[in-house]
């Protein structure tokens, strides 16, 4: 606990402050048992001073919300493990784990089994897996050796005890891009089930993926908004074949994950400069600058000294290995960063609209891209030492900003090509992810390969993640996660519901206007 | 290089045929058809210039050196006012283009689209440059579809069959006396192209709009089926609901919405037979 001098005293008014705080927590009545724990952990975290925070941050960061530079999205003062984990489930499959004491599986039963009780010991930010494995990789030689009935049923079963148990739809379970039995069954499933959690990538690859295949995903997306479409040819020649996509859709790597994510509010810090010129120069530099350094930080505290590493099974088993996380150095707001800076600038031209608000926004995007090659983390080496971009799909707390590089809602080109060509400027700057959603009118589902074009079309066009849903159905994909419109609406009406994402949504619904997307 | 009479260009249809196409509407039919749904494509512009004092954004000006309605699209906001105050079945908004026009429209939207669908009006009246479009499309490898009402002789063009991928042809109705209240026309070239296309494999979709109380539908579709049934894994059926929306006021009156029972059973007509059968709810 020698550590423990270095913690700043707080003051009786924040002491009382946060005491409050557990109090309201305690006493709440829309928060389900887990959902208070989790807000218990938060509040205890929130105690801690142990991170050397640079100079110049708290002015970014510790500020009100209208003014915040920096925000570290709810990874608390003390992480006390990497935010993101992809564990390499084939490892646990072939070679079974020694601390949870299970042994390979050798049938269907087993193999599920195995991996439900190794997902309540994987850790993240939300204290549940981000990442619940290649699925159809994991489990296809299982379910062949079963009769279709059965394997069907059980992996039915499976998935509601996901949506039931791991109850935050930040879970995200992968298929493809080759096509196989237990794919066909978990959308066939997933249409069923019409559950937010687990949510579902299929990997796309046109040289590989049968059109077959890719319209059993586009018809079980118009159905439950699940799966989204990545591009694997791109995510392969930046990650490596071992890539995953996990939480809302972030590229990272098996066996591996994130320490951290932080993000730039692009907006706020456009409202800091002077001039475009001033911008470009001195005010985004020094805040990503003092970000780096906070990341830098976190990663340190982390590593050395919060023990992790040396002492969770994952890591004493190979599960995941520090070469292989990296850091993801996130962004949001583009879009009215752009229109703030154009505004001051007394030119008239609008982000997703105007020449030279595109021309604009590359130039920015540019400085950030070069500035993250320059920057080094040496506990980063999968990906070179460097960090990977990240376009954030924003919190419910967001006002007037846009998630990532989108177009602000209500404001999406007419035409659905001009909307895809601006986004091909953007795509490419994010390994650790970005994604547009597109909500589908109804006639399309005489015509999945509508959608198909557009998927084939975009990844040629070096788009990275498209997602689709039907614009009545259930479940929606708010920025990057699902919940279920009725779950929000029972919330809404002040009863306790049991996904954490589902009250996300509700305020991502009223303060980002989600509902309001433009139907294709 | 021809020119023809556009009406619009939509970059992205999900509805006129497999898959993401551009669709090129042209001007200009040889049916009037009663529940027609957008009646301004039906006859071409005669300048009578009705329609400008109406515009409020100034976008439709008289050329009089052409004597001509011309249509100033930046100008123009889209509240259709022209449209409505139009009294021969026109509209002023359309754009003479020629085949490379059109294509350079279209090339903005590769690759995210399979192909190009020509409708209308009726899109065999201006053939000659339908024949020069598809050609310029094929060079790019995009597939080529029209949709034909199939009063066209198909049989003796095969210059613009050797460049049609697929043609989507209403059938309006089987028996010839329905057929002539609805379009002032016999069909027995409708039902001649059917096969004729079909012989070709190039029918790609068979299309009726169901209106209850104009003609028997279920007589209609359980014959076309017949006619067609060596073709049924080749041919998508597409039964069409009928809708007010774009009907000229006097005939939106009279006609009502068919219910899902009927569409269903008509379904079941056409799918029993073997074909791929889809329900349409509406008309652009």
């Amino acid at each position: 606990m020698a550590k423990g001098k270095q913690l700043r005293s707080l003051s009786k008014k924040e002491v009382e402050q946060k005491r409050k705080e557990i109090y309201a927590t305690i006493t709440s009545t829309t928060l389900t048992h887990e959902q208070k724990l989790t807000c218990m952990t938060n509040h205890a975290d929130s105690f801690m001073n142990v991170l050397k925070l640079p100079k110049g941050l708290e002015d970014l960061l510790y500020t009100s919300e209208d003014k915040r530079c920096i925000c570290d999205l709810f990874e608390g003062h003390a992480p006390l493990r990497p935010r993101y984990i992809c564990p390499d489930y084939q490892k646990l499959i072939n070679e079974g784990c020694s601390f949870l004491r299970l042994s390979p599986p050798e049938d269907l039963f087993e193999a599920l089994n195995t991996l439900l009780i190794f997902y309540k010991h994987v850790p993240s930010v939300t204290n549940y897996p981000v990442f619940i494995g290649n699925l159809d990789k994991l489990l296809e030689p299982f379910v062949i050796k079963e009769d279709k009935e059965t394997a069907y049923k059980m992996i039915k079963a499976f998935l509601k005890h996901i949506d039931r148990t791991i109850v935050d739809s930040f879970c995200h379970a992968n298929i493809g891009p080759e096509p196989s039995l237990t794919a066909s069954l978990i959308m066939k499933a997933e249409s069923e089930l019409d559950d937010a959690t687990p949510n579902l990538t299929m990997r796309y690859d046109e040289d590989i993926t049968p059109d077959s295949f890719a319209i059993e995903g586009i018809n079980c997306s118009l159905h439950c908004a699940k799966p989204s479409f990545a591009n694997d040819k791109m995510f392969k020649s930046e990650l490596g074949s071992h890539y995953v996509i996990a939480s809302c859709y972030n590229g990272l790597i098996e066996g591996g994950g994130s320490y951290t994510l932080c993000r730039l509010l692009l907006n706020h810090i456009a409202e800091r400069a002077t001039s475009i010129k001033e911008f470009k120069k001195k005010t985004l530099p020094y805040v990503m600058r003092i970000m780096a350094k906070y990341m830098d930080e976190r990663i340190r505290f982390i590593v050395e000294d919060s023990n992790f590493f040396e002492s969770n099974f994952l890591a004493k088993e190979g599960f995941i290995s520090r070469d292989k996380f990296s850091a993801m150095f996130g962004l949001v707001g583009l879009a009215e960063c752009v229109n703030i800076l154009l505004e001051k600038e007394g030119i008239k031209a609008r982000f997703g609209e105007d020449e030279q608000a595109l021309t604009l926004a590359r130039e920015i995007m540019n400085i950030i891209d070069k500035f993250n090659q320059s920057h080094k983390n040496k506990y980063c080496v999968a990906t070179g030492e460097h960090f990977l971009l990240h376009a954030q799909v924003g919190i419910a707390e967001d006002k007037n900003t846009s998630p990532g590089t989108r177009i602000p809602i209500g404001e999406e080109p007419k035409e659905l090509i001009d909307h895809l060509k601006f986004l091909e400027n953007f795509h490419k700057y994010f390994i650790s992810g970005t994604g547009d959603i597109f909500p589908i009118d109804i006639t399309v589902h005489n015509n999945p390969e509508y959608v198909l074009d557009i998927i084939k079309g975009g990844f040629k066009s070096s788009l990275r993640y498209l997602s689709f849903y039907r614009s009545d159905s259930d479940v929606i994909r708010v920025t990057g996660y699902l919940v279920k419109r009725s779950e929000m609406n029972k919330l809404d009406s002040g009863q306790a519901v049991l996904q954490n994402t589902t009250g996300l949504g509700l305020g991502a619904s009223k303060n980002g206007h989600i509902l309001s997307r433009k139907v294709r | 290089m021809s020119t023809a009479i556009v009406n619009k260009i939509i970059p992205f249809s999900s509805v006129d045929g497999k898959g993401n196409r551009s669709a090129i509407f042209l001007q200009g039919c040889n049916y009037n058809c009663l529940y027609c749904h957008n009646p301004e494509t039906i006859k071409r512009c005669i300048s009578c210039k009705e329609c400008i004092e109406k515009c409020k954004t100034g976008a439709l000006f008289y050329n009089s050196f052409t004597n001509t309605v011309r249509w100033d699209d930046t100008k123009c906001v889209g509240c259709d006012e022209c449209i409505k105050t139009c009294k021969h079945s026109s509209s002023p908004k359309t754009k003479i283009m020629s085949a490379s026009d059109v294509i350079e429209r279209v090339k903005k939207q590769m690759p995210y689209i399979r192909g190009i669908t020509v409708s209308g009006g009726e899109c065999t009246l201006q053939s000659e440059f339908l024949r020069e479009l598809f050609f310029l499309a094929k060079k790019l490898s995009l597939s080529t579809f029209l949709d034909s009402n199939g009063t066209y002789n198909f049989s003796s063009d095969t210059e613009l069959l050797s460049v049609t991928d697929g043609v989507m042809l209403d059938i309006k109705a089987f028996d010839n006396e329905e057929h002539i209240a609805i379009t002032s026309a016999n069909n027995d070239i409708v039902l001649k192209n059917a096969v004729f296309l079909a012989e070709h494999h190039k029918l790609e979709e068979v299309r009726t709009v169901v209106v209850p109380g104009l003609f028997n539908a279920e007589n209609t579709v359980t014959n076309v089926c017949k006619l067609l049934h060596k073709y049924s894994n080749e041919v998508t059926y597409k039964l069409i609901k009928y809708r007010p929306f774009g009907v000229r006021e006097k005939y939106k009156k009279v006609f009502i919405t068919p219910s899902d029972d009927l569409m269903n059973k008509l379904e079941r007509i056409a799918a029993g037979e073997g074909f791929k059968t889809i329900i349409a709810g509406n008309i652009d």
